[in-house]
């Protein structure tokens, strides 16, 4: 039996060698993979930009007074693009050419009627269909303007100091940093989309030159291929990740991670066992690259959106939710949180981890029994 | 033909290659080659393998870029694009291998067709000159068989077709015959006679392996090493040398010091031993198609077993029973004693195999492959570097220790297939063909090799051929036909049992016997179609685009999968994400920390909990609570009630709540700072009316409006955003591999030597995947205004037309990464990595572009998916039509051509 394990170990060994050797001899795949853990991810976080940032705004200022210029130099970069001033008509215009996601109404005679206490109302139009900037936007500037009217009202009468006082204090990421996360998430992301591909794609390429059927008339087991092609390519994507959290995200763009790399390295490592036993699942169903192509956006697409890292978890319905536990990424998106911006350990995680193992060993098996069935059938 | 066609045809050579030199690395194909070849002959190029043979052929066709020296091909020079796109409709060359040129998914009529489309012919014509090929060669009852379901001869037949649908003036063939058995063999040249004495101006380029086949032509060029060693016809070459055969003609043509120790072969009598090869009603069924039926064999130790019979006839299948790699559907097969069991590791280890197909990896070095092996037979390291040196010697594989088999000719990788399957010094080899394409010096090695092997060491040899001077050196052959084997005996008894004087003639009469050689000789006088010779289109021509489409179209139809994957995935896809993304942050969950435990502190508390937006967790204990819950992420915000709230608040002094975010994922902290500054605030009023008993007199008021969406649904936002996504990964996807998969597959020859432009290529292989594309754009907008009700306001003229050039955007986008890469792999990580960032993150689905900076507000700027998102937005939430939204049309229409010139501009149209 030792000796058994002696051979598995030593032919999975060799056959992963081999892999790197495939992959070294790939320039076009090589370059895919540097540039996806550096200049892409650099590219994405810088160019998400923060909470609210450069919300494009126009104003329509049918007052022309000073109160209603006070309110137009509030809203100013970095949160708003310098406010352009449009005429009632253009407003409709600009709105629907996507121009101004707000446009705010100061009707005339504004400020003589704050000044008399006759509680005026400005209109705020939001373009409901830009979500993300939709509601923190006009919270902001609900905020902005009242600030702005109170400033200038408290030069006549006083205000009344409100009774309690909400403070706020922001944990992990002090600033809400959108750089930081967007290159956690950039990186998670690739981690997905290699881990899939890197393995499935390697798989069919040796079914389709008849390399896989050589290897299975000589002392070699399904087992042995599709572990070396785990180890191996989870060791390439595992370096590139690791690397790119170090250089990239930690010293280009400056992201205080607070936890450990070593153990985010190791959920990395058994999500890629699972990812790329999905990638070898993948490559036993389809029957051509091509199709595996087609399998793999039709799977990555729910992977990448659906998993946490673009929308909150939570707040998703009940039966996506469901869905997506069944899947490693999900458990590995709140696992990269945890640790990189939580800075949680071992003993907070380990649920989670559990989970991306059991889930892997799952995909692994049902690859496992995959393999072993179409071989038989395989054309060479 | 055409005139200048006969005029250059008698007028002078038809080929001149002046100081020709061509080198791969290290290797010279063609070191310096002068020669003129004569128009209207039977050329026949032979020598060894890897001296230049092919090279050249691919030279002279213009499917590879010349490196220094002339090439002039009827008339003008190869090294001229003009002349080449002239003289390309005149030339026909069929490569190296068993239907590499053709279309595996397509059928015999519509591989022809498309060939015949390509060069402009008609319809009518087209069917007349199919018809008459494949009366000709015998496949007209297969002209609906898929092309990959072919025998290896047949197959040839069908690229010999394709190869003369347009009435070439040069055939260029590159060892056509090379693994096709005897009688295909035979009957592939009887037709290639029909076709010259039907057009005696055209002139014919063939390199073999055969030196037998090579007696027939009339005038040869012995190659080695890169360079010419004699010219003229077989006599003439015999007489020169003083040989007896052409074989021997060459080996004293060869210098002296590559002639080196070639001996007639001797065979030393068998010893046979026990049986180790056992075979009982072995059955192989694929469906209701047996490929195999009830075969028996037994082959004994030391023998040397062959295996012969016509292509397809189930020799491979019944090899693979043999070894295990397939599990016969009826009876049983034991090697060394041993029922065979695809498990039984400790049999493979004494077992050595060697598939027909190269199966070793192309991309390792040679050096690399023997070591892997010799890993996984887990040689140890002194000895396996003992035996790689040792084989690396008597393989002859030295000089290519550290080249890569990829750029390697067929000869030299059958020598190290052969050399890894014997690594290990197995009891029994298996050989599927192994010298089929391998040169005759090369052969001879080759069965010394195997001889020894067999004599010296007792190894059992189990090995198939199509070449008979190797069957006779056999001990026994069984003789295969159709599933099932019709003899088998030693070949001298055989041939004595048909009274034959030459085991081909034996073989072909039990063929003949067991209905084997169909009627499949069309009748010579009905021969080839009148010549006439299509147009050399030069410029650009829609029809042969059109052929390109329609071709692709097909594929595509013959793959259900790929279909079903992009029309049905999609719209799951659109099912899964459209309720998915979801902005409306909901239930985030939150504790509250009260120090105060007051009635005041716990009515605070209660506003929060009645909100949709929070759902509220057990409370907090203390502050080491909240740092654990919230580090593990269980909370998004915590609420601290400082002591003393209650008393404050009632005395009227001012106080402190805090609330502590989550940030570590700052959507959503932030969303909860928006709402909780909501919630907050309407407390105040409340605390504020209940205390003064009247509400406080605001300042002023912020109407705010919420236009196009006004209930704030999340999906119907979503879901026009989500259409233009699906339109970019999947088109791009299916496209992606269209051009690098045909180089991985080698049917870009075809683009090489065929008169199609780039532009004609990508274009034609584009159009069908935009209809597809736009096919899946109507199911995408029924489903969105049906299902999801999502109400659509807009042009929808103006959202089809976006759409359109939208998926011509993007299946171009798909081709150009296929244009860029060389592996398939490489086209599916770039385009994968090449959509999903660009159009997730930097085309406004989650930020508007706007508001992006640095690479990817460039990149937001251009990519079309930010254009048609604006489209698809504008035209369904907003009321919007052309007029309004003709400023996001118009980069998509920019981006069309420059997609499409960008992969022209990077496609080769030859070979290095």
């Amino acid at each position: 039996m030792s000796n058994g394990a002696r051979d598995l170990l030593r032919n999975t060994w060799h056959l992963g060698l081999k892999e790197f050797s495939s992959l070294a001899g790939d320039m076009a795949l090589m370059f895919i993979i540097v540039f996806m853990f550096s200049a892409s991810i650099y590219a994405d976080a810088r160019a998400r930009p923060e909470t609210l940032h450069r919300a494009s705004i126009a104003v329509v200022d049918e007052d022309g007074s000073q109160l209603s210029s006070r309110i137009i130099a509030a809203l100013h970069p970095p949160q708003f693009i310098t406010p352009e001033m449009v005429s009632l008509d253009d407003m409709d215009r600009g709105m629907d050419a996507g121009r101004h996601t707000f446009v705010l109404d100061i009707p005339p005679g504004f400020q003589r009627d704050v000044l008399a206490g006759r509680a005026p109302a400005l209109q705020l139009n939001v373009d409901a269909t830009r979500q993300s900037q939709a509601q923190t936007g006009a919270g902001y500037i609900q905020s902005i303007v009242g600030e702005e009217i109170r400033a200038f009202a408290q030069r006549s009468r006083p205000a009344a100091v409100p009774p309690v006082e909400l403070v706020q204090r922001t944990l992990f990421n002090p600033n809400l940093s959108n750089a930081w996360f967007s290159a956690v998430t950039a990186i998670i992301n690739n981690v997905t989309m290699l881990g899939i591909l890197l393995t499935g794609a390697a798989l069919i390429r040796e079914r389709e030159h008849g390399t896989i059927e050589h290897l299975l008339v000589m002392p070699v087991t399904p087992l042995e291929i599709m572990l070396s092609k785990v180890w191996s390519m989870g060791v390439v994507v595992l370096l590139a990740s690791s690397f790119s959290l170090q250089v990239v995200v930690k010293g280009i763009i400056g992201a205080q991670v607070a936890g450990s790399a070593v153990l985010f390295g190791l959920c990395t490592f058994l999500y890629l066992f699972a990812a790329s036993s999905i990638g070898i699942f993948m490559g036993t169903v389809a029957r051509s690259m091509p199709q595996f192509g087609l399998m793999a956006i039709l799977v990555l697409l729910p992977l990448q959106i659906l998993s946490g890292a673009m929308t909150p978890f939570e707040s998703m319905p009940g039966i996506i939710q469901a869905l997506m536990s069944l899947l490693p990424t999900t458990h590995y998106v709140a696992l990269a949180q945890a640790v990189l911006f939580r800075g949680a350990g071992l003993a907070l995680i380990w649920p989670q981890l559990a989970m991306v193992a059991v889930i892997g060993t799952v995909f692994f098996a049902l690859a496992h029994h995959r393999l072993r069935q179409t071989i038989g059938t395989m054309q060479s | 033909m055409s005139a200048t066609g006969a005029a250059g045809a008698s007028a002078g050579p038809v080929v001149r290659l002046a100081g020709l030199r061509h080198r791969y690395g290290d290797t010279l194909a063609a070191d310096g080659v002068d020669l003129e070849l004569p128009a209207g002959r039977m050329v026949g190029f032979i020598g060894p393998d890897g001296v230049g043979k092919s090279s050249w052929l691919g030279l002279i066709a213009g499917a590879r870029q010349i490196q220094a020296g002339t090439v002039e091909v009827l008339g003008g020079s190869m090294a001229d694009a003009r002349h080449r796109r002239a003289v390309c409709p005149r030339i026909a060359y069929m490569p190296q291998g068993l239907g590499r040129n053709l279309y595996p998914t397509l059928s015999v009529f519509e591989n022809i067709d498309f060939f015949g489309r390509l060069f402009g012919q008609s319809r009518a014509e087209r069917e007349r000159r199919i018809a008459e090929l494949l009366a000709a060669t015998g496949l007209s009852e297969f002209a609906d068989r898929p092309a990959q379901k072919l025998s290896g001869g047949m197959k040839q037949k069908l690229g010999l077709c394709c190869s003369l649908v347009h009435d070439p003036d040069l055939l260029i063939l590159d060892e056509p015959t090379t693994g096709v058995d005897p009688l295909s063999r035979r009957q592939f040249w009887e037709l290639i006679a029909r076709i010259r004495a039907n057009r005696p101006g055209m002139s014919v380029l063939v390199a073999t392996a055969y030196m037998e086949e090579a007696e027939r032509y009339d005038w040869l060029v012995a190659v080695d090493a890169g360079r010419v060693l004699a010219t003229g016809s077989p006599a003439e070459l015999k007489a020169r040398t003083g040989a007896d055969s052409l074989e021997e003609a060459f080996l004293a043509l060869l210098p002296e010091e590559r002639r080196d120790d070639h001996t007639p072969l001797t065979i030393p009598p068998l010893t046979a031993g026990d049986v180790v090869i056992q075979a009982r009603g072995l059955q192989m069924r694929f469906g209701d198609f047996t490929a195999v039926d009830d075969v028996i064999l037994d082959v004994r130790r030391g023998e040397i077993f062959g295996f012969l019979g016509s292509n397809g006839c189930g020799k491979s299948t019944t090899m693979k029973m043999l070894t295990g790699l397939l599990p016969p559907t009826r009876g049983e097969a034991r090697l060394l004693g041993e029922v065979l069991d695809a498990r039984n590791i400790a049999t493979r280890r004494r077992v050595g195999y060697m598939s027909q197909s190269f199966s070793l990896y192309g991309e390792l070095t040679v050096r690399r492959n023997l070591e892997l092996h010799a890993h996984l037979f887990d040689l140890p390291a002194d000895k396996a570097a003992a035996r790689i040196a040792e084989l690396a010697r008597r393989f002859d594989l030295a000089p290519v220790m550290d080249a890569r088999p990829d750029a390697l000719p067929l000869g030299i990788r059958q020598r190290l297939q052969l050399a890894v399957a014997v690594l290990h010094g197995p009891d029994v080899l298996i050989l599927d063909e192994p010298t089929s394409g391998v040169d005759p010096v090369a052969r001879d090695h080759f069965w010394q090799l195997i001889i020894d092997l067999s004599r010296k060491e007792g190894v059992t040899i189990f090995i198939t051929t199509h070449f008979m001077n190797e069957a006779q050196r056999c001990d026994r052959i069984s003789l295969m036909h159709a599933g099932r084997i019709l003899a088998s005996d030693a070949p001298d008894v055989l041939m004595k049992q048909r009274g034959a004087a030459m085991l081909e003639e034996a073989f072909i009469a039990y063929l003949e016997e067991a209905g084997g050689a169909r009627q499949e000789e069309g009748s010579a006088a009905t021969g080839m179609p009148p010549p006439a010779h299509a147009p050399a289109g030069t410029g650009f021509s829609l029809a042969r685009l059109l052929s390109f489409s329609r071709r692709e179209a097909t594929e595509l139809r013959r793959d259900p999968i790929r279909l079903t994957l992009a029309l049905l995935g999609s719209m799951i896809l659109m099912l899964v994400m459209g309720y998915g993304i979801n902005m409306d942050v909901e239930d985030l969950r939150y504790a509250v920390l009260d120090h105060d435990q007051s009635i005041a502190s716990r009515e605070y508390t209660l506003n929060i909990s009645g909100s949709r937006y929070f759902s509220e967790a057990p409370p907090l204990a203390s502050h080491g609570d909240m740092d654990a819950r919230m580090q593990a992420g269980k909370l998004a915000v915590a609420i601290e009630i400082p002591p003393g709230f209650g008393r404050d608040l009632a005395r009227g002094r001012t106080t402190q709540v805090s609330m502590w975010l989550d940030g570590s994922m700052p959507l959503r902290a932030d969303i909860a700072r928006a709402y909780l500054a909501g919630v907050h605030g309407q407390i105040l009023t409340e605390t504020a009316t209940r205390l003064t008993g009247s509400a406080p007199a605001g300042l002023a008021g912020i109407e705010v409006r919420y236009r196009y969406n006004p209930e704030l649904r999340s999906l119907v936002s979503m879901v026009p955003l989500v259409i233009p996504l699906l339109l970019v990964f999947i088109p791009s996807m299916l496209t992606a591999l269209g051009v690098v998969r045909e180089k991985e597959l080698g049917s870009i020859l075809n683009v090489y030597t065929t008169p199609v432009t780039k532009v004609e290529f990508l274009i034609g292989k584009q159009l069908p995947y935009i209809a597809l594309s736009m096919f899946n754009f109507v199911l995408l907008f029924i489903l969105a205004v049906t299902l999801f009700q999502v109400p659509f306001k807009g042009s929808f003229a103006t959202l089809a037309l976006g759409a359109l050039l939208y998926v011509t955007a993007t299946t171009g986008l798909g081709l150009l990464v296929s244009t860029m890469t060389s592996s398939q792999v490489a086209a599916i990580a770039g385009t994968s990595i090449g959509t999903l960032l660009p159009a997730i993150q930097f085309s406004g689905l989650m930020d508007p572009v706007s508001s992006l900076e640095g690479a990817g507000a460039a990149i937001g700027a251009v990519y079309p998916t930010a254009h048609f998102l604006t489209l698809s937005g504008g035209t369904f939430s907003k009321a919007l039509g052309f007029a309004d939204l003709g400023g996001s049309l118009l980069p998509l229409l920019l981006a069309v051509p420059v997609l499409t010139v960008a992969s022209a501009l990077l496609l080769k149209k030859q070979a290095r």
